[in-house]
Formats: structure tokens, C-alpha cells, sequence
């Protein structure tokens, strides 16, 4: 087994792993970080494509490597934008949960964080 | 087995065993810092795939950036109180998940085994026109010029994430700052770290800039390590962070974007189409806008790292 398969397999199993944190996991800010694991899985993926696409005395097939570079960006500004949800969430409520029983309490009653 | 062999097996078991870490770790600051050296390495695999510029992205933004963004999140919910328990998944609701997870690495992991052979390339028609761009480093020539319009809308996701942090800034601090200010009396080993470390930092992200024309590097990377820079002189505290009603902040944001598409509406009139470059020069005109392009990464990512406005403007 090459390094590109090897590489291409571990972005297989990183998938699997942070879909997992992401249904599992209760906490907003894990579940952007099991979102970002699925995330540099597919890269991974993409990665083994461009590796296996060498031709033209190039090591790898530049264009799935600049859609990675992109997407790393795009990524990055993504989770920028949840992570201040959820700060924001958390100042005004100081509480950060998904769980929607949880606003459903009459008004005054939501900032129990104490 | 080769040596290089037995530490690509090797590298593969440790980045998997940090996404398992990052995964299953019980305190949320733990997992985060998992998240940090996983990136590191999983750099490591991409230098490994032979795509270097990868690696220097995934090293300064999925790394790097990410982190302090993460930490400095994981750090300020650190007061949050822990999930209820009603909130966990039970038992069966976990099983299930793990089969569905399961199947969907196997679904993947058969793909990656079963890809076609010869695999499909468009690397031939990057190097048939790579002379045309003056370039020498063909994943530049995709970003800036083949695929020119895909980059620039990406820098327009960025100017759109800006716009999303900074609105949701309580109304009493809006055009204010954002961060902690700067310190009378900052913490002299960060300020050391930050004195001796951002010259040099500076230097290198314009230098990957510069060589990004010709070998790994470019606009993303460069600017990506001119970003960490000025985070570094932030967290330090010699520095803080620019109110967000700051005209030239704003301009540098949407420096980047502006150029790009400038740039390539004007190739309607003197090229051969919306974002063509005209012949013979085209390699000044890709080096002038992705000067543009550094600039408003190097902006970017801090102020989408220091979140929106906390503080109330001067008057």
C-alpha cells in the first residue's frame, strides 16, 4: 500500500470518526470541531485523488490541491462565525445548549446559568 | 517494508489516534489542544502527498488560526456549565450512530480502494498553459488564474463571514473593538515571544508570498503567516485590535476582493473575456493582485479570530 491509499483511508476513518462527535456530542463548540475533523477528512480524500492524478511531471494534479487550499479558508471563516454564535449565545444567556426544552421556559427564567 | 513506509504507517496511526482523542476526550480543553497537534500533523501527511502548499495552509490556517480561535472559545466557556445529562445520547442512540459512522468509513474507504485506473487528471491542461501565466508553481496558476473567479468569491466568503461575526456585536459596542485592549504593563515573556518572533514572521510571509509564483507558497500562506503575526502582538498586548468603524480596516478587508474583480471585469476590455489576464502580462498582474489578496487575508483571519465588537467606541 502507497502513501496516497494510506492517506486516502485515513481521511475515510477521520469522516467516520467526527460524524460521530458530531451526532454524539451535546456541546456546540465540539460539535464544530467534530465538523472540522469531517472536514480535513474530505481534504484527505482529495488529497489521494490529486496524488493519484501525478502526470506532466508534476507530483500531484494541481487543481484538487487548490480546491483544498480554498476550502481550508472556507472552513476556517465557517467556524469563525459559529464559534461567535455560540459566545454570543453564551454572553447573553450565559448557558450554551441545544437542547430546544431548554428555551421554552417562561421569560426571566432563561438566564439560570447559576 | 522501507523506512519511509514504516513511518507513513506510523504518521497515519498517530494523526488517527488524535482525531480519536479529539473525538472522545472528556474536557473540551483537552480535545481542542488534540485538535491543534492533529492539524501538525496531518501537515505532515500532505508533504507526504507531495503537495506542499497544502501543507503550509493546513499548518497556518487549519492549524494554527483554527487553534487560537478554538482555544480562546474553549477557554471562554470554560464557566459554561457541562451539558445536562439529559442532553447525552443514550445508549442505543449512540450504538446506532456508531454503526451509521462506521458505514460511511467503509462506504469511503472502498472508494479510495476502487478509484479508477488510469486515474483522471487535469494536471496535462495545467501544464500546457502553465507558460502563459509567467508562473512556475501550477497550484497558483489554478487559484489566480484558471479557476480566478472561484478564488475571488471565496475572498468574498470571507468579507461575508466579517460581516456576520461583527453583527452580532451587542448595539452599545457596535464600532468599537473588538479583543482585549493592550496592556500598560504586558507579560514580558509574551512580549519577548512576540518582540523577537514578528519581524521575523513578517519577513517570512512576505517571502511566501513572493515565492509563491514559483514554488509552494502564495497569497494564502503568506498571508495566513502575516495573520498569526499580528495575533501573536495582540495576545501579547503591544498591540490591540482596530476599532471595527476604522475606514482603513474596512478598505484592507475588501482590498483583496475589490482588486480581483476589478481586475477581471477589465479583462472584458483588454484581454479576451471577464477575468482573462492579456497575453504576455499576465505573471505582474497575478503578483499585483495577489498582493491584494495577502493584505486582506493578513486582516481577515485576526478580526475573525478576535470576534465581534466587546468594547464600547471613543468619542
Amino acid at each position: 500500500m502507497n502513501a496516497a491509499t494510506l492517506a486516502g483511508l485515513t481521511g475515510a476513518a477521520i469522516v467516520g470518526l467526527g460524524l460521530y462527535g458530531l451526532i454524539t456530542h451535546p456541546q456546540p463548540l465540539r460539535k464544530i470541531l467534530a465538523f472540522n475533523l469531517i472536514g480535513s477528512g474530505v481534504f484527505l480524500l482529495f488529497g489521494i485523488i490529486a496524488r493519484r492524478g501525478a502526470a506532466s511531471g508534476f507530483a500531484a494534479d494541481p487543481v484538487p490541491q487548490a480546491m483544498v487550499i480554498t476550502g481550508i479558508v472556507v472552513a476556517f471563516a465557517a467556524s469563525a462565525l459559529a464559534i461567535a454564535l455560540v459566545l454570543r449565545l453564551f454572553d447573553e444567556t450565559g448557558r450554551v445548549t441545544l437542547r430546544p426544552e431548554a428555551w421554552m421556559k417562561p421569560p426571566g427564567n432563561g438566564a439560570d446559568s447559576e | 517494508m522501507s523506512v519511509l513506509q514504516a513511518l507513513d504507517i506510523g504518521l497515519a496511526a498517530l494523526v488517527l489516534a488524535l482525531a480519536v482523542w479529539t473525538i472522545f476526550a472528556r474536557e473540551v480543553f483537552a480535545a481542542v489542544v488534540g485538535y491543534v497537534a492533529y492539524g501538525l500533523l496531518l501537515s505532515i501527511v500532505w508533504v507526504r502527498l507531495f503537495a506542499v502548499d497544502v501543507a503550509l495552509t493546513e499548518a497556518a490556517i487549519g492549524s494554527g488560526v483554527t487553534g487560537v480561535l478554538l482555544i480562546g472559545a474553549a477557554a471562554r466557556l470554560r464557566e459554561a456549565r457541562e451539558a445536562e445529562a439529559a442532553e447525552h445520547p443514550s445508549e442505543p442512540q449512540r450504538f446506532w450512530a456508531m454503526v451509521l459512522c462506521a458505514l460511511v468509513t467503509l462506504a469511503l474507504a472502498a472508494v479510495v480502494l476502487l478509484l479508477p485506473d488510469p486515474a483522471p487528471t487535469l494536471a496535462p491542461q495545467a501544464s500546457q498553459h502553465l507558460a502563459e501565466t509567467g508562473l512556475g508553481n501550477p497550484v497558483t496558476a489554478v487559484l489566480i488564474a484558471y479557476r480566478a473567479f472561484d478564488t475571488m468569491l471565496e475572498k468574498v466568503v470571507l468579507v461575508l463571514a466579517i460581516v456576520g461575526v461583527w453583527s452580532l456585536a451587542p448595539d452599545r459596542f457596535w464600532g468599537g473593538a473588538p479583543g482585549e485592549p493592550r496592556a500598560v504593563h504586558p507579560e514580558p515573556t509574551l512580549a519577548f515571544l512576540a518582540q523577537i518572533l514578528a519581524p521575523l514572521g513578517i519577513l517570512v510571509g512576505i517571502h511566501i508570498f513572493w515565492a509563491g509564483a514559483d514554488g509552494p507558497g502564495g497569497a494564502f500562506q503568506g498571508g495566513a503567516i502575516l495573520a498569526a503575526m499580528w495575533m501573536i502582538v495582540m495576545m501579547a498586548k503591544l498591540g490591540e485590535a482596530p476599532p471595527v468603524r476604522a475606514l482603513w480596516l474596512r478598505l484592507a478587508l475588501v482590498a483583496g476582493p475589490a482588486v480581483f474583480l476589478a481586475a477581471g471585469v477589465a479583462g472584458i476590455g483588454v484581454a479576451s473575456g471577464f477575468f482573462a489576464y492579456p497575453a504576455g502580462f499576465a505573471k505582474p498582474l497575478i503578483l499585483f493582485i495577489e498582493a491584494f489578496m495577502t493584505l486582506t487575508i493578513a486582516v481577515t483571519l485576526p478580526m475573525l479570530v478576535a470576534g465581534p465588537p466587546r468594547r464600547a467606541p471613543r468619542r
